[in-house]
Formats: C-alpha cells, structure tokens, sequence
C-alpha cells in the first residue's frame, strides 16, 4: 500500500537546523573595538563563562506563536462577554482584583527593563535572544493585563478602584509591598535583582502561586478572564525560568560568586515568600466563595509549587554546586503558613485596614469559618470571633473595626518586605545607622541590616541596593485624619464622599460608607511611636508585642 | 437588622446591574489623554510606571548603592517640563506589536520559501551573491547592534510610553538582524560556495563597513540612553540604514534575478517608518518645552555634531558597493542625496536645525546600464 500523500510532503524543503541557526544568530555580537560599551547596571558578581541558550528559539517562530496566543486570550474575552460571564461572577472575587491588576503590571514591565543588565551582563551573546523574548514578553504582560483591568472596569457591576488604578498603586499601603515586589527586580545589584530575585525565585517559584493557583481559584468564582490571560502569561515563564537557570549556571562557575549566591538566593526566597504568599494567599483564600473541601488549601498548594517542585528540585541541587542553601528559611516559611496562620494574620490586617484600600473587602462568613477550620484547625477559635467583629461593624455609621474595643493591635510595618508584621512572637527591632526599625521576622532584619548593606562579610558590596524613599506608608499619614489620607489618596468616588473602599458588598448606597463614618480617628505611625520610647519602654513594647493579642467579640 | 449589611439580594454583577456612587466610572480617570478620549494605548500604558511626582506618595523605596533611584531624570542630558506628555505615534502595545511582528515574519517566511522552492537563489547573478555574502551578511551586524543599545536604552527612560517605545524599537532591530541572518543561512543551501560566516569578517575588518561600526558601537557606547536612541534613528538609519536598504539593495536586487531580497529588507523600511515617528515626536517634544527647549536644542545640536561626521563618512565608505553589482541599475549619488535630504527633514521636523547640511561633491564612478 503506497503511503499518503499530504501536502506537507508536497512543498517541504530542506531548511537551515536550528542548532546551526542559533549558531548563526548567537555569532551576531562582536567585541567592540572603536567605542567601548555603556556602563551597564553594576554588579559585585564576577561572569566570566557565556550562559547556553537553553530554548533555541527565533524570533521568527516566536512571534506568530504569541500572536496566537493573543488571538486565543482576546477571543476568550469576548466570548466570556457574549456568555455573559458578569451576571454570575463573584463580587467578592473580583473586587480583590482591583488590588492584585493594580500591582501586577509594574513587576511585569520592571522585568523587561531588567533585561538591560542581563543583556549586557551575560557574556557573549548566546542568552540574547532569550533575553530580548524575555523583554517582549514582559511588554505583552504588562499591557495585556492593563486590558484585562480596563476590561473589568467597563463590564463589573462596580467600576470604582479600577478607574484610578495606576494612581492607586503609588498611595495605597497595600501596593506599596507590590512596589517593593517590582522594584526589587531592577534596582540594586544586577545580578541580585534581576537574576536571582526575578528569574530565579520569582519566576520560578513563585509564579506557580501566582499565575496557576490564582487563576484556577479564579474560575471557581466565575471568572474565566483572569485564567485565559493568566495561563498565558505563565506559558511564557517556561522561557523565563529557562534565562534565568542558565544565567545562574554562568554565575555559579565563579567561586567568588557564591557567597554572594547564599546571601541573594536567601534575601530572594524570604522575600518572596513574605510578599507573595501574604497578597496571593490572601486573594485566593479570603478572595473566594467557593468552599469545596476537596480543594487544596494555600498551604496545600505551597507545599506541592513551592516545597515540592521547587526547593527540592531546584534549591536542593544547587548545593552540589557549594552553595549553601538555608533550609531552615524554607521550612520556616511553611511553617509560618501552617502553623502561624501567616495568611491568616495578614487577611486580618487587611481588612482591619478596609478603609484605606480602594476595593471592597467583604466578611467571611459561616460557610467560609467551615472551610478554614477544616483546612487550618484551630482557624476559627483564632480568627472568627474577628470576622464576626467585621460583620458587626460593617454597616456605616458602625464603629471603625480598627478603632474598636476588640483588643486587635494595630500592626508594625516590616521595613524589609513592607508587609505588616502580623506573626506576632517573630517580631523584631535593630538598629541601622543609628536609627531603629521594626521587622517581621529575623530573615528580614538581617536583609536589611546584613544583605542590603556596603559589606557582605567583610566583602565590600559597592553595588549592593539600598531601603530608600518613605518606606513606611503610616510615617507618610502620622497625625492625619483618617478621611483626610483618604481623600489625599484620591480613594473617593465620584460624588466626592462615598469610599471606593466598602467592608462589605452592597451595592445599594444607603450601606455606602462616606468620609463622614470614618472622620474623627487619627493615623498614627506604630514606628514613630516606638522611636520615641525610652529604651526600656521600647524592650517592654517589643516584648508585649510579642505576645499578641486575643480578639474579644463585640 | 442584624449586622450583615448585605445579603445577596443583588444577583448580578454586570455593569447597570445597580445604581449607586461611581457605578459609571468606567474610564482611566488619572491621566489626560492626548486627544480628546484616552486610546487603547494610552489606557494601557499611561502611568504603569509611575513617577513621584505624580503619584508615587512614598517615593521610590529601594535605590542603587550610590543612592540613584530605580529610575532618575539624570539618566539623560536632556531636559523636561513633562516627561508624561510624550505618546508613541504608533501607539503600540502588545497586541499590536505581536500581530505586526508575525505579519512580517509570515511574510518573510512565505517569501524566502517560495523563492527557494521556485530555484531563484540559484539564478541569482554571481557578483550579486558575493554582494549579498559580504555586504548583507556585515549589515545584519549593524542591525543586531543597533538591537542591543535599544535593548540597553529601554531602561532609563522617565516614563512607561518612552520605554515601551524604545523597547519595541529595539524588538523590530533584532527581528531584522535575525530575519537576514537565517535568510542568508537558507539562501546559502542553495548556493554552492555561499560562506555564511563571510559577512562576519567584512564587518570587523572591510574598510567599507568600519566607520558604520564604529557608529554602531557609538550607540552601544553612550551612557545617555536617549544619545542612543538618537544616534540610531536620527543619524544611523537615515545615512546608513536606508541608504544600504532602500538605495541599494532594494533598487538593485532586481535586476540581478533576485526578487526575494528586497522583500526580506522592505520590513525594515517599514519598521523605521514607525519608529522614526515616535524618535521624531520625542525630540520634538523637547525642543518645544518651555522650559529647557533651546538647552535641549543645544545638547541635540551637539549631539549631532559629535556623530555626524562618523555618520557621513560610514555612508561615503559603502560607495563601492554600488560599483560591484554587474548590473547598475542605481547610482551612489542619488542615493546619498536621498539620504541627505532625509536627514536634513527629520533635523528640521525635531527642530535640531533649519539650514542645509553641506552635500559633498561627488564622482558618478557608476554607468547605468
């Protein structure tokens, strides 16, 4: 029997390998001999060996297989609309959207700026075309969710939030741990940032969390959007995961490197974990209605992305290299999830903060303290008599749940992750420069104190980065009115008094909280009060701190 | 009423399901757009890298070890009242760029495939494949490392619409070099002989492509991300790029029984189309500021001074290439003039100057035949 004929056979030709194309491709870079090349970002690291292009891709065949992508996550929107995907999405769902796509599209575009260093960086020119796909990808990351948000924004029930998205994510405290998240990428050490920092522990761990978990939580609320777009940006990460493995390897080679390795893979690891669990596990955990036990829990979740796949298939190897990894960390991080209700703490001071976000965030309920405490035991004796506080208190003209006689003790602000220091007995203070600063957890006193400092163990670390700017966002509104930070953040709506911010998901406006509920309460900085205790009133504030607290039903 | 301020009363949570405070707000409202609506551009890239100015309340909060912030003025020379005025021309964001970029790599695709299965790069005139080995094989070169500085610039700059700019510049160069180098290196299966490494060897050491090297490597050089940029579009591409581009290759090819060239280079006429639009308005922009207009008008001058002495003499250099096809269907002279008046109008358009750049005398050495 004669075989078939297709057309394929018909029109095939021979063409040029791929192995002889990125041959050709990489032999495009020279050494310049009129006129040296720019400064790039600096770094301490030594990189002496040209990384391998690990995906031996070309941008020929790379851009009509994103097109195609595209025209998939596009023509997913559009029939998500024609099947009317709002009329039964969750509000509760949707409205923690406004803080996730208010944060998100900085890191995006902050990643494809870090591409400048690596480009440079990377010896030879073998990564490059990794490198520029990286970019590019990044661009479509970055815009592509500013459309899905404009998206939200013209077909949910409640537009408020998304319409001043961009301005919201320079005031709100929230975006302010995303801000550290983003910059973290390409600011500092070129090699720290954008190497071991974005490629190496936030793309490839921490986007499982991110890009997959979320969405697939996503769709139990309805909502088909954020999957179709975010699958597809995490299709991408493969590519990323890829530059960065290899840029690593390049890295490694050097033996004065790997100091340098222990102390960013450390900083990196911790402070992902701090901000990404904190925002993510909150979103998919306090962020859903559904409530099928069957479905894994954020700790679940973690320990198959985060422990499995990650720590033990790509940390763990790394010490045959002779880098020391601290498996204490990764432990303590999972154990700050399940066993110190880390998700739990910062959903509490999340919401103890409702005001001063602009999104709803709506009371968990009977069936959500079901769940927790089938998930988390022990959850509801913890925190239900809280969400039951928030529920009380969340009809306007009700006290402010922050300002309530809860015994709730309004949170420190870590000066490393930015993130609340919720889990209370890790607290901790040191002084740097002569100044005290409060911390989360000890892995983050000594990011701030040890990591980002002139000297790494008695190894000067000139291009090391620095905590800068106003980092406290309660220093920025001490002494303030609480509706006066509010309206100087811009988070009012468009009538000029109601919150953007509600505790609750009433639409009707009778339930709408304006600036006249909330006025009468003043911010004050926990870190300016402490600075200002002598020092054994600042040992016994620290010590009492420490202990935590337990809430009283009102 | 007990304390649930809300039960779910409202089934739906389509927009109009409800009525109540900013239940139409369904605009950006942070930013003015351009024109009299925001475009779809604007919408998704105004701000997305914001500015303390504006509304970054807490500052930029990591810095560099000297103390420059993630992103500073100082990353260039020039000067602005308002960095945020500026939008591309072209208005492109991803969806865009993918669908542009995988036209053209479609196209290219289509072209090379059709040429090759059709035999036409075996019917190819001789002393044009030697042209093609050397000269197009060194230009894939220049375009690679015009790539490679726009990919380093599209770090520095003050606002999301300059660096996405230049970013996607920089994506459209590398696409260019990439589409030439596998065009070669398929082109080289059909022709005996074709050395896919010769174009290599005429960059680094032909004497014709040199003072285009050292031009290319200026723009790799210069630590002021927008020097780069202007290197590249406003001195570069004009003199070399299009010279090399639209007044050879594309004028020649044809004539030496090769219609698939042409079309690989035309996207990259195309592409500068574009990108020159948004170099121009960026200039311009500044030109105009209020502020610090005739400061910036100064430092372009100065600018264009310091690099267009290497830029003409790259352009004067590559004449013998027009001498070296058998067949002549194009003349240096009228190419180059073509080149300097493109020149003089993009200084003009920005502002950089209004009085004629100097044409110098130059040998018709080529018959058309």
């Amino acid at each position: 029997m004669t075989e078939a004929l297709t057309l394929n056979k018909i029109t095939s030709q021979k063409g040029i390998s791929i192995g002889e194309a990125t041959r050709l491709i990489a032999d495009l870079g020279w050494t310049p001999s009129y006129v040296q090349d720019a400064m790039a970002i600096p770094t301490d690291y030594k990189i002496s060996k040209p990384p391998r292009d690990p995906m031996k891709q070309v941008l020929r065949s790379y851009f009509p297989m994103q097109e195609e992508k595209d025209n998939r996550v596009y023509g997913a929107l559009d029939a998500a609309l024609r099947g009317d995907m709002f009329r039964n999405v969750e509000p509760r769902w949707i409205e923690w959207m406004k803080l996730f796509l208010a944060i998100i599209p900085f890191p995006e575009i902050s990643a494809a700026r870090s591409m400048a260093p690596l480009g440079q960086l990377a010896p030879g020119d073998h990564l490059r075309t990794g490198f520029t796909m990286q970019m590019v990808d990044e661009f479509r990351h970055s815009t592509i969710q500013m459309n899905l948000k404009k998206w939200y924004m013209e077909n949910y029930i409640d537009p408020a939030g998304f319409d001043i998205t961009e301005k919201a994510f320079g005031k709100c405290a929230a975006t302010t741990i995303g801000r550290q998240f983003g910059e973290a990428f390409l600011t500092g050490d070129a090699i720290t940032a954008s190497n071991i920092y974005l490629q190496v522990a936030a793309e490839t761990a921490f986007t499982n969390t991110l890009f997959v978990a979320m969405p697939s939580e996503a769709a139990r609320n309805g909502d088909y959007a954020l999957p179709t777009v975010f699958l597809s940006v995490q299709s991408d990460e493969s590519r990323h995961i890829g530059n960065g493995h290899s840029m690593l390897m390049s890295v490694l080679k050097e033996p004065d490197n790997h100091l340098l390795l222990e102390r960013d893979i450390r900083y990196s690891f911790w402070q992902n974990h701090m901000i990404v669990d904190a925002i993510i596990g909150t979103i998919i955990e306090y962020g859903t209605k559904n409530r099928d036990k069957n479905k894994e829990s954020y700790a679940e979740l973690w320990h198959r992305w985060i422990f499995e796949d990650y720590y033990r298939t790509y940390m763990l190897p790394l010490e045959k290299y002779g880098i020391k990894i601290h498996h204490d960390d990764v432990h303590e991080a999972f154990d700050s999830i399940v066993k110190k209700g880390y998700v739990h703490k910062f959903a509490q001071s999340i919401s103890a903060g409702w005001w001063a976000t602009f999104w709803r965030i709506e009371a968990q309920t009977e069936r959500d303290f079901e769940w927790f405490e089938a998930k988390y035991p022990g959850w509801y004796d913890e925190f239900g008599a809280w969400w039951e506080n928030y529920e009380k208190l969340s009809k306007p003209g009700s006290e402010i749940i922050t300002f309530a006689d809860t015994g709730y003790v309004y949170p420190h602000r870590c000066w490393s992750s930015l993130v609340p220091c919720v889990v209370r007995e890790d607290f901790c203070v040191d002084e740097v420069d002569g100044e005290l600063f409060t911390y989360a957890s000890e892995v983050d006193r000594w990011t701030h104190k040890e990591a980002f400092a002139a000297e790494y163990q008695g190894r000067p670390t000139p291009a090391m980065g620095r905590f800068s700017g106003r980092r406290q966002w309660e220093e920025v509104y001490d002494g303030w009115d609480l509706a006066d930070a509010i309206v100087d953040m811009g988070f009012v709506r468009p009538d000029g008094k109601t919150l953007i911010a509600q505790p609750h998901m009433s639409f009707e406006e009778k339930d709408m909280w304006t600036l006249d509920h909330v006025r009468g309460h003043t911010i004050r900085s926990p870190l300016l009060a402490l600075r200002e205790l002598k020092p054994e009133a600042r040992a016994k504030h620290v010590e009492d701190y420490r202990k935590g607290f337990k809430i009283r039903r009102i | 009423m007990s304390g649930r301020v809300m039960e779910q009363e409202q089934r739906s949570a389509a927009a109009g399901a409800k009525t109540f405070p900013g239940s139409d707000s369904r605009a950006y409202n942070y930013f003015e757009p351009k024109g009299r609506r925001a475009t779809h551009y604007e919408d998704v890239t105004v701000d997305v890298q914001p500015d303390p100015e504006r509304y970054l309340l807490q500052n930029w909060i990591i810095s560099f070890g000297d103390g420059t912030p993630t992103y500073s003025k100082e990353c260039t020379a020039l000067k602005s009242s308002d960095w945020h005025l500026y939008r591309a021309p072209d208005q492109e964001w991803e969806r865009t760029h993918y669908q542009r970029q995988s036209t053209i790599c479609g196209m290219i695709k289509n072209v090379i495939d059709n040429a090759r299965r059709a035999g036409a790069p075996r019917r190819f005139d001789k002393a044009w494949v030697k042209i093609l080995q050397d000269h197009l094989g060194a230009f894939k070169h220049a375009e690679y490392g015009l790539g490679t500085a726009l990919m380093r610039a599209q770090r520095y700059g003050y606002t999301q619409m300059i660096n996405n700019a230049i970013l996607t510049n920089s994506s459209y160069k590398l696409r260019l070099a990439q589409d030439l180098t596998l065009y070669l290196g398929e082109i080289a299966l059909d022709i005996e002989g074709f050395d896919v490494d010769a174009g290599k060897r005429n960059w680094l050491e032909n004497s014709i492509w040199q003072k285009a090297r050292e031009l290319v490597e200026s723009a790799r050089g210069a630590e002021d991300f927008l020097e780069q940029y202007f290197i590249v579009n406003v001195l570069f591409e004009p003199l070399v790029g299009e010279l090399f581009r639209s007044g050879f290759v594309m004028q020649v090819a044809a004539t030496q029984s090769d219609y698939s060239s042409p079309a690989v280079i035309s996207a990259a006429e195309a592409d500068y189309e574009r990108n020159l639009a948004n170099t121009v308005e960026l200039f311009a922009t500044l030109v105009r500021d209020p502020a610090h207009g005739e400061d910036n008008r100064r430092l372009l001058q100065d600018w264009f001074d310091k690099y267009s002495p290497i830029a003409t003499q790259a352009a004067l250099d590559l004449q013998p290439i027009w001498s070296q096809p058998r067949v002549k269907s194009a003349q240096f002279a009228e190419s180059y003039a073509s080149a300097i008046n493109r020149l003089q109008a993009i200084v003009s358009e920005i502002g950089v100057f209004s009085t004629q750049i100097p044409m110098p005398e130059l040998q018709v050495a080529e018959p058309v035949e």
